[in-house]
């Protein structure tokens, strides 16, 4: 293709820039180090690191994972070590790579959130994703996202205190998702992120026991993607900030779908735990498409479903 | 990932398959203790790859053996792969056992399907004295004691029903070795109970021991944190993960509920 036919994958989701619009999803890529053996990160758009907190965290009692079909439910509890040692350590591996870094931030109380963002808006991070969606802690994460006024307050407190673009990440666990959106929206959010895991359940009938040690856990893979299409679809048709989306994406053909849908970016996630190049193929699929059905700029994809 | 070659497969009981890859490149890297994460096909009804750990490899004729049990519908496709098929293969992974220095002695004790791993560890310690302890449920249940035979100085196998061999625990076999030995390292990997009591052992009588830890895996590769496994952290505890730090650990680390 000559070079002013090339597709341009370049994406601006509300001052977050990237090179193309596939991003790593928090808590299934670490903090890079371990798929930098396998492809090179500056392939991606942007890594969303595995989700952080002010102080190190132990996590939820094993087992935290249950295979179910076409998907996994996790219990891993935001295992991290904490928001200090990811900007000593994690940052400057990152770094070395031509990728965006977008710094996931949870909490157990609105001051929790608060802090993290102050701090985080002086790290050399290029987007904060706010995860008010987590739904393996007892406190915060989902309790604050899944009411409006609970999102309204965590998002305007946080908006005071943030320089960096703020993405607000999503529970699908709620009745109705694009309430929530809107409220996000209003209390100052730059963007969105959804959808986090659903909340589900294993039993295994042998042992009469919850599969997962922590009882429940949040499902994703394959099996949500329907669901997740259909969260988007809704939320960007509901909102004028930029929604990026995710749930159970495993290939560029999906991603494109998020795109229509109305996404200006996607996250992938569970898919590399089975195809780590997932990551790096989907970004050369989504080129491959634009290329065969005439889009010149990704940005066009977005929202270019043809409804009915 | 690789695309690994089938050359053989194997059933050695009603539920356990040897699966024979070639591979030199497997066989120049792997390392006893380390496992491969296998793709079964492309169902989503076994969405995940399945660890599966290494038990031997022949450098001679550039083979892999790694050997599984049917636990569900993810090595139930793995079982009925044919020979000339290609596995998708991620690895070898994890860290592997630490070797006794030659002229050395050591233990291995193994219980059920915790019994793989520890061949090829026998294999590569030839100038070492090796004992090999086989736990099983039953004499149907054995499997591989040729194999473990021809690597051990000295093997002995316990049942729990008495039809093979030591009518009880292997872990009784190991109290009486250690009344009158004292190698230099214990090997374990099996059932959690008895990984348990082998280290209580070993600890109590200031014996080194490395245990193969299993648990529910992802990413494989320490991205996701799922193969969560207590660590001992000062008087507290804290999860390591079995599939980047381990599966093999030093007892002494490991908090065994």
């Amino acid at each position: 293709m000559p070079e002013a036919m090339k597709a341009d994958l370049r994406v601006d989701v509300a001052g977050l820039r990237m090179k193309n619009p596939v991003i790593a999803a928090s808590g299934t890529f670490g903090f890079g180090r371990e798929y930098a053996d396998y492809f090179d990160l500056s392939l991606l758009g942007g890594v969303s690191v595995k989700g952080l907190t002010l102080e190190p965290r132990r996590g939820n009692r094993p087992p935290r994972i249950a295979e179910t079909p076409g998907g996994i439910l996790n219990s891993v509890g935001l295992q991290n070590p904490g928001v200090h040692k990811f900007i000593e350590r994690e940052i400057p591996f990152l770094r070395q790579y031509d990728v965006a870094i977008l710094a996931n931030a949870s909490g157990s109380t609105l001051e929790d959130y608060v802090s993290m963002v102050e701090i985080l808006s002086d790290a050399d991070i290029d987007c904060i994703e706010l995860n008010l969606s987590c739904p393996n802690v007892k406190q915060g994460g989902m309790t604050f996202g899944s009411s409006c006024p609970g999102i309204t307050s965590v998002v305007s407190e946080c908006r005071k205190k943030c320089r960096k673009p703020l993405m607000v990440k999503l529970t699908p666990n709620v009745t109705d998702i694009t309430e929530i959106a809107k409220a996000a929206e209003a209390a100052g959010a730059d963007s969105l992120s959804l959808i986090n895991t659903l909340l589900g359940m294993a039993i295994d009938i042998e042992t009469r026991r919850p599969i997962l040690g922590n009882t429940m856990g949040g499902l994703s893979g394959p099996a949500v993607k329907p669901i997740a299409v259909r969260m988007v679809w809704q939320v960007a048709n509901a909102v004028s900030i930029p929604v990026v989306g995710m749930g159970g994406i495993s290939s560029g053909s999906d991603a494109v779908e998020f795109m229509l849908a109305g996404a200006a970016a996607v996250m992938i996630g569970t898919a590399g735990f089975v195809d780590p190049l997932v990551w790096p193929k989907s970004v050369g699929e989504i080129a491959g498409y634009m290329e065969k059905k005439g889009f010149a700029d990704v940005q066009a994809l977005s929202g270019a479903i043809r409804l009915w | 990932m690789h695309r690994e070659r089938i050359v053989r497969m194997e059933r050695l009981s009603d539920d356990i398959f040897r699966m024979v890859l070639q591979s030199g490149r497997l066989t120049e890297s792997a390392k006893p203790g380390q496992f491969l994460n296998i793709r079964c096909g492309h169902s989503l009804q076994a969405y995940l790859r399945r660890p599966i750990s290494i038990c031997d490899v022949h450098a001679g004729d550039g083979t892999v053996d790694i050997v599984f049990q049917i636990r569900g519908p993810g090595t139930e496709l793995l079982g009925e792969m044919k020979p000339g098929e290609e596995a998708d293969v991620m690895g070898p992974l994890g860290n592997p056992f630490k070797p006794v220095n030659p002229g050395g002695s050591a233990i291995v004790v193994g219980g059920g399907i915790g019994t793989f791993p520890l061949l090829y560890l026998l294999r590569t310690m030839p100038e070492v004295k090796r004992t090999a302890l086989l736990g099983f449920r039953t004499a149907g249940a054995v499997v591989m004691a040729k194999e473990f035979s021809s690597v051990a100085d000295c093997m002995e196998i316990a049942t729990d029903d008495g039809s093979l061999g030591h009518h009880g625990f292997v872990t009784e076999l190991l109290e009486k070795r250690l009344r009158t030995e004292r190698p230099d390292c214990v090997y374990v990997c099996g059932p959690m109970p008895m990984m348990r009591i082998v280290t209580e052992q070993c600890i109590g009588m200031g014996i080194p021991v490395q245990v193969s830890m299993e648990q529910r895996m992802g990413c494989g590769v320490g991205a996701c944190l799922v193969c969560a496994c207590k660590k001992r952290d000062g008087d507290d505890f804290s999860y390591t993960h079995v599939c980047r730090e381990g599966p093999v650990f030093d007892g002494r680390d490991i908090v065994f509920d």
